[in-house]
């Protein structure tokens, strides 16, 4: 081959590496964007009694997102409470049993859980649980919630399981120790880390949806611990002053918005974290 | 011979519809080490996986025949009962990732839900990991993990986690086949030693190591017991021809 083919060659490498690199760049923008307007617009309305008042009337000024923070917070332990269970258990009838039929019907569902629009689990919830308890709840949002984490639960034990070597499972076995204590005590603690980043990124992920909430736990102007009555929940709380028609209702908005993304960020950092520090070594 | 630990009568194993031990009848004698040996896939690991019921955790698995562990029906037992007095040490070391030495070494009793007093149990994981020739090399760090020890360690650790159970019997398939040479000569010394307390199966397709450390040796071709006697004889006078090839290095 000549000189000039083999320099046209190492023009195109070079090209190729330049564009891989560029694009890697240009797909970091939009975060950072995103941050960049959140902080801009909503780290004003930040304080320490935005956290802990409830909104005021319209027209008053200042007022907090407390009732929000609770909301959400109660929506995400209801639907923590059945989804986590069901999850691991799920996903550890498909990593003990590859193949065979209940298992490609359960990770077939999962699948197809996952990729449902979020609405459609609010509808469903809502046909569900508020027409049959005669109102909205948290209790109707959480479920809905739940039902969104449980696919992502479901997935993430399965592959962390699947990475545990059956040498230790036959380990456990050969002493003569139970198979369900041979999962509680030796299978799960090797997945721990696997299983709770799978958790944290589920929680993440509930935290900001709004579109299940919308005629479950339909929002609240006030503070309410009651899970069977309507709750506010911070996507809500943004949903509804963000297309209010007053300017201090859509700073609000932006402050929520804020507590929000930094609850997002924060469960996905010690999510990575945990990945890290509880990795266990085979 | 004092006696016999575990006898195994007409012993077939399947794979499904796989014959891959064929109508095996092997006694093994008390407090000596007999090896399996034989080809790659001619059914040793799966023979002595039949031995505390390990085979027919894989789906499909099926065995017809009899085995007896000093004189009680192995099949008739519950298999955890087994598996407590049959230990097992596999190819790859494998201690518990989330333990540390200490419970390594007494998993099998904290797993099992067996009360231990604090003495018992230290008494238990010296004596245990005495026996496996490790306590002077791990001793300042028992609260260390065990994955955290060389692989020669971590499979003297597993010995140490079976020993501890107090097995009639203890199986060793292929326990060098992970290892360097040197922790190989280390685990070899250590089961000529062992024998003196325990009975021992090892399986291994490594001529050589049947020769230096077994007391007998069953030689097993395509599933089926070809011979069985006392190593030295089998190594230096085999009766089938069989055997004389793989010893001769003929095929395996």
């Amino acid at each position: 081959m000549d000189q000039r083919k083999i320099e046209f060659r190492m023009a195109k490498d070079r090209g190729f590496e330049a564009m891989v690199i560029i694009f890697s760049f240009l797909s970091m923008i939009p975060l950072f964007l995103i941050l960049f307007y959140i902080l801009r617009n909503g780290l004003s309305s930040l304080s320490w009694e935005f956290l802990i008042e409830l909104p005021k009337p319209v027209g008053e000024v200042g007022g907090g997102i407390a009732n929000a923070i609770v909301g959400s917070v109660l929506l995400i332990i209801i639907a923590s409470l059945p989804a986590i269970p069901m999850g691991v258990m799920a996903g550890i009838y498909l990593s003990e049993h590859k193949r065979g039929r209940v298992s490609y019907l359960l990770r077939l569902a999962a699948e197809v859980l996952q990729g449902t629009p979020s609405i459609v689990i609010g509808i469903i919830a809502y046909l569900w649980v508020v027409i049959s308890m005669g109102g909205f709840s948290a209790l109707s949002g959480g479920i809905a919630l739940g039902i969104m984490m449980l696919p992502v639960i479901v997935r993430a034990t399965e592959e962390t399981l699947k990475l545990i070597p059956d040498s230790l499972k036959e380990a456990s076995l050969a002493l003569g120790i139970p198979y369900y204590k041979t999962i509680l005590k030796v299978i799960l603690p090797a997945g721990l880390s696997g299983i709770t980043t799978g958790i944290l990124i589920s929680v993440a992920r509930i935290a900001g949806e709004t579109a299940p909430l919308l005629f479950t736990a339909f929002g609240n102007p006030f503070m309410n611990w009651n899970i069977i009555k309507p709750v506010n929940a911070l996507p809500l709380l943004i949903y509804n002053y963000a297309t209010s028609p007053y300017p201090e209702w859509h700073s609000i908005a932006w402050g929520a918005s804020c507590v929000l993304v930094s609850i997002v960020l924060v469960l996905n950092l010690v999510a990575r974290i945990i990945a890290k520090r509880w990795k266990v070594q085979f | 011979m004092e006696g016999t630990v575990l006898r195994a009568v007409n012993l077939s194993a399947y794979f499904g519809d796989n014959r891959v031990v064929k109508g095996v009848n092997l006694s093994i004698p008390e407090k000596m080490v007999t090896t399996v040996m034989g080809p790659s896939g001619c059914g040793k690991t799966t023979l002595i996986r039949c031995f505390n019921r390990m085979h027919e955790l894989i789906p499909g698995a099926k065995v017809e025949g009899k085995a007896y562990l000093r004189e009680e029906d192995i099949y008739a037992l519950n298999p955890m009962v087994i598996r407590r007095r049959i230990g097992m040490v596999f190819q790859r070391p494998n201690p518990f990732p989330t333990m540390s030495i200490y419970d390594n070494a007494i998993a099998g009793y904290k797993l099992n839900n067996f009360k231990l007093s604090r003495e018992e149990s230290d008494r238990l994981v010296e004596e245990s990991l005495k026996k496996a020739a490790l306590w002077d090399e791990v001793k300042d760090y028992l609260r260390r993990k065990g994955t955290f020890l060389s692989g020669g360690q971590q499979q003297r650790l597993c010995i140490a986690r079976a020993l501890a159970m107090n097995p009639d019997l203890l199986l060793l398939d292929e326990p060098t086949s992970a290892l360097d040479p040197k922790a190989t000569a280390h685990i070899e010394h250590l089961m000529t030693e062992l024998k003196e307390t325990v009975t021992l199966i090892l399986v291994t397709h490594n001529i050589a190591q049947a020769g230096r450390v077994s007391n007998f040796t069953a030689f097993l071709y395509l599933g089926e017991l070809v011979e069985f006697g006392p190593t030295e004889l089998l190594h230096t006078a085999p009766k089938d021809r069989r055997t004389e090839e793989f010893l001769t290095g003929k095929f395996g």
